[in-house]
């Protein structure tokens, strides 16, 4: 494959990222797609709006949040100069807010009155809650009947915000049949519903879109680094489950050919024991369609879906961002994968040597620098996307280690 | 990009059939079932069946495990029809089967794009036409996707069935059709299958708006359930499409654990035959 002379210009009018991406949606929605790009595109043209995203991200979310020298974590592992772009500290404390907070504004503008949402370990869907708190808008959450009952506490937190969450019980119960039964809601109510989806992928311009909102992620440790440093990073690395903040990390520095970047998808029991075992759609899946979208999947060879595992509810989609499967292919990125016992491990050095206790999501790409960072020399600068806060997963985390709580 | 104009399938089933129902003045019975559901055996008793209990074209769904366009039954109908081991290979044996004991009536493939892609393209358009598969109507593939499965469909003699819906305005109607072939399926509803129905006023401006569009006949689907619903579309559409309805009456003879009881196939071909005497008594 020949190098672009860009990596940053995706996707195409049509929304490929080289043969992936796309609108593989029904026809009912497809003037809705169409609307929610026009609407977009011209958002973006219009500095208002911009600064309507700017000032909500400062005085509501909280950014720009540090990026913090690991000290501790950086002499423990001996090697690479460790660094953590806080996007715990953000306003619910995760980067899940970024995006909500472009989309809703969005949703405004487009004159749309009612938000529906999918989630998965419940990030995204207090994430929205949140936003539409806000801005007074009413709220529907589809969630998976199996994530409902793992997922307690952002049930609850989903419904203080004012959110109603509607348990889906068809197929597997849990985060990709919560995306499809939003699609049903959208398509049974195209005129005045928004559906604000939670990662960099789905249908044209969503995958785009996502990735432009979470951008200041990539754009801030780019001023960061240069403050603290005077130079780029070395590396970058993120998890990755549909891959929002790893795509929101990397993007701004994809044309730095210096930058090495590498995303961690989750490896659950090991991604060779087996279809079943794993959510690493990149590693251990192959190309498909679903969702909206062509991207790297985890099914079987007649094209049903597989339903993924990790340990972390946020990344065992069994899908991924199609700018991921682009990059992948073209080899700009890494895609590496962290199993379950890795990630136990690295989630409980972290919270002992740095007093931080991060999200499992945030805790795979912590268990590739435990693996990377000892290799490498001193001045080496690697960031890693503290994507999120492991407040919400003290239960389940207690449970892996045999403790009651 | 514009599909070949000499559609060497203008004289196939579909084209044919339409025609002998517009000879014989009346609309057609579209009746939808899901390959493989609740198991390839009573299935395949369903499918020979549906002919003489008055089906004129008939629907196969190709199961998937992520149905985001279908309501509750069609969803459950999938999943029964994948635990029972169906796939894509055994629904063309189905068709292939079928074409043992009926030449004439058309069978369309209806279903999602991703086990087609995972079958690969032309491999399964080449054994679609060997089973004797008239057409496919995918639901997530809009005029925006052609070039994935429509143009090779229809380069390679298989019609590509369009679905048009209450969003496709007039401007983008010409667009939805330009590569459409065999007929036009209109969604009276924006919704998903097995949901509300439509008014029948709402129905006919509908048809008429299409008409005026193309040449092609217009079949009306969603929200069918009785036979007076079907006699209603009827009489304003060229043909009526009920799926959701016959595969709840299917659901409907399983035992607690899934199982086919005796004489399910006989009950859902004796519902069909409801349907087809509103559909063939509407115009009278």
């Amino acid at each position: 494959m020949t190098r672009p002379n860009t990596y940053r210009s995706g996707p195409d009018e049509r929304g490929h990222f080289g043969i992936y991406g796309g609108r593989f949606v029904a026809e009912t929605l497809m003037p809705l797609i169409l609307e929610v790009e026009k609407a977009y595109r011209e958002a973006r043209a219009d500095p208002a709006f911009e600064g309507a995203i700017r000032e909500q991200l400062k005085q509501y979310v909280g950014r720009p949040n540090p990026l913090y020298y690991a000290e501790r974590l950086t002499e423990k592992l001996g090697g690479a100069k460790i660094y953590f772009k806080r996007e715990e500290l953000n306003h619910t404390g995760a980067h899940k807010i970024n995006n909500c907070i472009g989309q809703i504004l969005l949703a405004r503008r487009m004159g749309k009155k009612r938000i529906i949402a999918e989630t998965g370990a419940g990030q995204h869907g207090v994430a929205t809650a949140t936003v539409c708190a806000l801005f007074d808008m009413p709220c529907v959450i589809y969630m998976g009947e199996t994530d409902i009952a793992r997922q307690q506490p952002n049930v609850f937190r989903m419904k203080l915000l004012g959110a109603e969450v509607v348990p889906v019980t068809s197929g597997a119960r849990t985060l990709k049949d919560a995306m499809n039964e939003a699609l049903r809601d959208w398509v049974t109510n195209v005129a005045d519903t928004y559906y604000l989806i939670g990662t960099a992928a789905g249908p044209h311009p969503y995958p785009a879109m996502v990735r432009d909102f979470q951008s200041v992620i990539g754009d801030e440790v780019r001023v960061q680094m240069q403050e603290l440093e005077g130079r780029l990073p070395d590396s970058l690395v993120a998890c990755v489950g549909g891959g929002s903040n790893a795509i929101g990390l990397f993007h701004p520095f994809l044309d730095d050919p210096s930058v090495q970047m590498v995303a961690v998808e989750a490896a659950g029991h090991g991604i060779d024991k087996g279809p079943l075992a794993h959510a690493a759609s990149i590693t251990g899946g192959r190309p498909g369609v679903l969702h909206g979208n062509r991207t790297y999947l985890l099914q079987d060879e007649d094209g049903q879906i597989l339903e993924g595992h990790s340990i972390s509810a946020g990344l065992d989609y069994p899908g991924v961002g199609p700018e991921h499967s682009w990059l992948h292919d073209i080899g700009r990125v890494e895609y590496v994968s962290a199993t379950d016992q890795e990630t136990l491990d690295a989630f409980q050095l972290c919270a002992r040597t740095e007093g931080i206790i991060p999200a499992l999501e945030s805790a795979h790409a912590l268990a590739e620098i435990v693996k990377r960072a000892p290799k490498l020399p001193k001045d080496h600068l690697m960031v890693l996307c503290l994507s999120g806060r492991g407040d919400k997963d003290i239960f389940s985390v207690a449970q892996h280690l045999g403790v009651k709580l | 990009m514009s599909a070949p104009k000499d559609k060497a399938f203008d004289n196939g089933r579909i084209a044919k059939r339409f025609a002998a129902l517009k000879a014989e003045g009346r609309a057609g019975l579209v009746t939808f079932i899901t390959a493989g559901d609740p198991d390839l055996e009573t299935c395949r008793a369903v499918l020979h069946g549906l002919p003489a209990a008055g089906a004129d074209l008939i629907e196969l769904g190709l199961p998937f495990s992520d149905p985001m366009a279908d309501g509750p039954a069609i969803q459950a109908a999938s999943l029964r029809a994948l635990h029972a081991g169906t796939t894509a290979r055994r629904t063309l044996d189905l068709v292939r089967g079928f074409r043992e004991t009926d030449a004439d009536t058309p069978v369309i493939l209806m279903g999602y794009y991703n086990p087609i892609h995972a079958y690969g393209v032309d491999r399964f358009l080449a054994d679609a036409i060997e089973a004797g598969v008239d057409g496919l109507i995918v639901v997530d593939l809009p005029p925006e996707e052609d070039e994935e499965l429509c143009i090779p469909a229809l380069k390679a003699g298989v019609n590509f069935i369009r679905l048009a819906t209450p969003t496709t305005d007039d401007k983008r109607l010409p667009a939805v059709l330009q590569n459409t072939s065999g007929f036009v399926y209109y969604v009276s509803i924006a919704g998903i299958t097995g949901a509300a129905s439509a008014d029948n006023a709402a129905v006919g401006a509908a048809v008429e708006r299409l008409k005026r569009h193309t040449d092609l006949p217009v079949a009306v689907g969603f929200g069918i359930k009785t036979p007076e619903q079907a006699a209603d579309v009827a009489r304003v559409a060229d043909a009526a499409v009920v799926g959701s309805a016959i595969v709840t009456r299917l659901a409907g003879g399983l035992d607690a654990d899934g199982k086919a009881r005796p004489g399910l196939a006989e009950d859902v071909l004796g519902f069909v035959r409801e349907l087809a005497g509103g559909v063939r008594g509407a115009r009278v």
